[in-house]
């Protein structure tokens, strides 16, 4: 595969509270040695629910944080342990878009301020101008390119996150990961937030990594699609055949969950009822980290931890795939 | 048979600086006991700030609230809110988003349980809380009686959820309100208190008004739809009638624009243009059509004239506030959106 980003191991421990003075802290295990690669122009979609790990792992990826463990490599650079310095320049080609489209924009910076920061900061001139090359990315996105001096608080939360779109294409990134960019949004308006991404991948040739909790969502966006549980990466296929014949109970049942909008298929799905929460991540169960909610579970789940191994064209962790 | 609930041209609206907003214009609807009514709406079309009316929420605020409101026939809306207040949490009472946010983190989730049964019921604390007990394990609560005692942040969002509900339903009300009880939950846990409630209305016979933007959890839940905009109802039928054969054209626009789990993924989701109108602006006429489609084929009535909500046919139950004739709204339906479903 030619890829554009490849992680092995990725592994990341934030520290957790100390009980008392002389104890051990404790050790939330939010992402544990996950891999996966992403293809030149693929868009790969990374579900799961909340705590699962999928924000922290966009984060890594983007150097937003700093891995406990594993590698990350980028464009056939190893970039796991750069520094802030030595990733700008990196930072063109590996973009981000937040979920939140009011707290990811400055308050006090004009719309063109905001899309022209990428050029600012990577010491960028574009051709023609930054004005220019601003008021053209936000045509792209789909705003009028006369709103140039307008503030964020001016526009609405859809248009909000197409400025931070603008914001991401600006330097023609190969790579723009995508945590949960339409979660925020009135359902009328995530459609247009989608088909403008779809349109934009498909157009730039830009590879995703588009992380979202809501399965039918990634599923109009998505090429291949990661299922995240509790830090582990428990099964990543092709679309289609993750979608219509999952391998890991967990994502079964996660597809099973989705609330059917067409009220003569409701109760023809086979329904299958996790009971309980995801565990915590500061004490995880043993072996296998689902085994806890899992009505396959055996012994040997709770003893070892299975690999994410290849079964047809799909990758799963289990003991007991479908 | 009169119905449990029934309410009849009610408007709210909230004076503010920048104008009056007009949060809900002239809304009617009933709701049976045992039934569940779905209020579906973006975020702004007036859907929670009718179902605080409902219990009586805005007085004593800034805001005009007129038609009636009519418990079992009292009329909310007209009575003091004292004696609104005898009502909350025994005859209705609500569930709201965020189950963090609603529970007091100073006080334990069975002192939270049982403040409501303590109140409308002589009885003593120890009773109370033997209710609270009796609740929690009611609400698939695990060790109810350790649990009891557990502040809300040693409950995970799924059980802060459940404790929510069991407060609410801890005196056995008529009818329960719930506000977007499941958005801030996983789909698993989701999953999980769909069917709770479910069961629950079953077996104390609750009307419940439920409150969302997701049309995945109405057409799993309820038994009618309302489908507001802008503050005015602009659909009203049978789950079956509004999700299979909208007839408004904003009706049309959600179903077409939702991702599903079927269908082909490559297709570019058809999504409604613009977005939703201020409230202090409202577009002329309906409020809908600077986003509508189908304007041409009306004319000026749709930007000149507010539409009325009338039945689909005569005598149907099934509303809609629509400039375009029956026959038109059957033809673009079975031609242009029913394909798209």
């Amino acid at each position: 595969m030619n890829s554009i980003l490849k992680v092995e191991g990725l592994t990341k421990h934030f520290p957790g509270n100390k009980h008392s003075l002389f104890g051990k802290r404790d050790v939330v295990q939010a992402v544990d040695g996950i891999s996966f690669e992403v293809a030149k122009g693929e868009a790969i979609g990374l579900v799961g629910e909340s705590g699962c790990g999928k924000s922290t792992t966009g984060r890594l990826t983007t150097r937003l944080l700093e891995p406990t463990a594993g590698t990350i490599q980028f464009d056939g650079n190893d970039i796991t342990h750069l520094s802030n310095a030595q990733m700008r320049p990196i930072r063109a080609d590996l973009q981000i878009i937040f979920q939140d489209p009011y707290a990811s924009l400055n308050p006090r910076h004009t719309v063109g301020t905001i899309v022209a920061s990428p050029f600012r900061i990577g010491g960028v001139e574009p051709e023609g101008g930054t004005k220019k090359r601003v008021q053209e990315l936000l045509e792209i996105v789909g705003l009028n390119p006369e709103h140039y001096n307008r503030y964020p608080h001016e526009f609405s939360g859809g248009q909000r996150q197409r400025i931070g779109i603008a914001r991401a294409l600006a330097l023609r990134p190969k790579l723009i990961v995508a945590d949960e960019p339409v979660s925020a949004l009135d359902v009328s308006i995530q459609a247009q937030v989608i088909n403008l991404l779809k349109d934009l991948q498909k157009q730039f040739d830009i590879a995703f990594i588009f992380i979202a909790h809501d399965l039918a969502v990634v599923r109009h966006f998505a090429q291949r699609v990661a299922v995240m549980y509790l830090g582990n990466i428990v099964e990543i296929a092709d679309r289609d055949t993750l979608y219509s014949n999952p391998k890991h109970p967990y994502t079964k049942a996660l597809l099973s969950a989705v609330p059917e909008v067409d009220p003569d298929a409701v109760g023809s799905r086979e329904r299958i009822r996790l009971t309980g929460d995801v565990p915590n991540p500061i004490n995880p169960p043993s072996g296998c980290r689902f085994r806890t909610r899992c009505w396959k579970a055996q012994d040997i789940c709770a003893s070892s931890a299975p690999a994410l191994l290849q079964i047809g064209t799909s990758q799963v962790a289990c003991h007991f795939p479908e | 048979m009169s119905k449990f609930l029934e309410v009849n041209n009610l408007s709210i609206s909230f004076p503010t600086e920048d104008g009056v907003v007009k949060a809900v214009d002239n809304m009617s609807f009933s709701l049976e006991k045992g039934k569940t009514l779905g209020i579906v709406g973006e975020s702004g079309s007036g859907k929670s700030v009718t179902s605080l009316a409902i219990l009586g929420l805005h007085k004593g605020s800034t805001a005009e609230v007129s038609g009636e409101i009519l418990i079992d026939g009292q009329d909310i809306n007209a009575m003091a809110e004292n004696d609104v207040r005898l009502l909350r949490g025994k005859v209705m009472s609500m569930i709201f988003q965020d189950a963090l946010a609603a529970l007091h983190p100073y006080y334990t989730v069975g002192n939270q349980i049982a403040e409501a049964y303590l109140v409308h019921n002589k009885v003593s604390k120890s009773e109370a809380k033997k209710r609270a007990i009796e609740m929690l394990d009611r609400v698939g609560i695990p060790e109810p009686q350790k649990r009891v005692d557990d502040y809300p942040h040693q409950f995970s969002g799924g059980m802060r959820q459940r404790a929510m509900i069991a407060m609410a339903l801890s005196c056995n009300p008529s009818l329960l309100i719930a506000d977007e009880p499941t958005t801030a939950l996983d789909v698993t846990v989701q999953a999980q208190i769909i069917d709770l409630l479910r069961d629950l209305q079953k077996e104390f016979n609750t009307a419940i008004i439920l409150i969302t933007h997701d049309l995945g959890v109405v057409s799993e839940t309820a038994d009618d739809i309302l489908l507001m905009y802008a503050g005015k109802a602009i659909e009203y039928g049978t789950v079956r009638d509004v999700l299979q054969k909208p007839q408004h054209p904003y009706g049309w626009g959600l179903l077409t624009s939702i991702p599903r789990l079927t269908g082909d993924p490559e297709k570019s989701l058809a999504a409604i243009p613009g977005t939703p109108p201020s409230l202090i602006s409202v577009p002329s006429g309906c409020a809908f059509h600077p986003r509508c489609s189908y304007v041409k084929q009306v004319g000026t009535a749709c930007s000149s004239s507010i539409p009325d909500l009338l039945p689909v046919s005569a005598g149907a139950h099934h509303l809609v506030r629509c400039h375009l004739d029956t026959a038109a709204r059957e033809e673009i339906f079975r031609s242009q959106v029913a394909p798209k479903l």
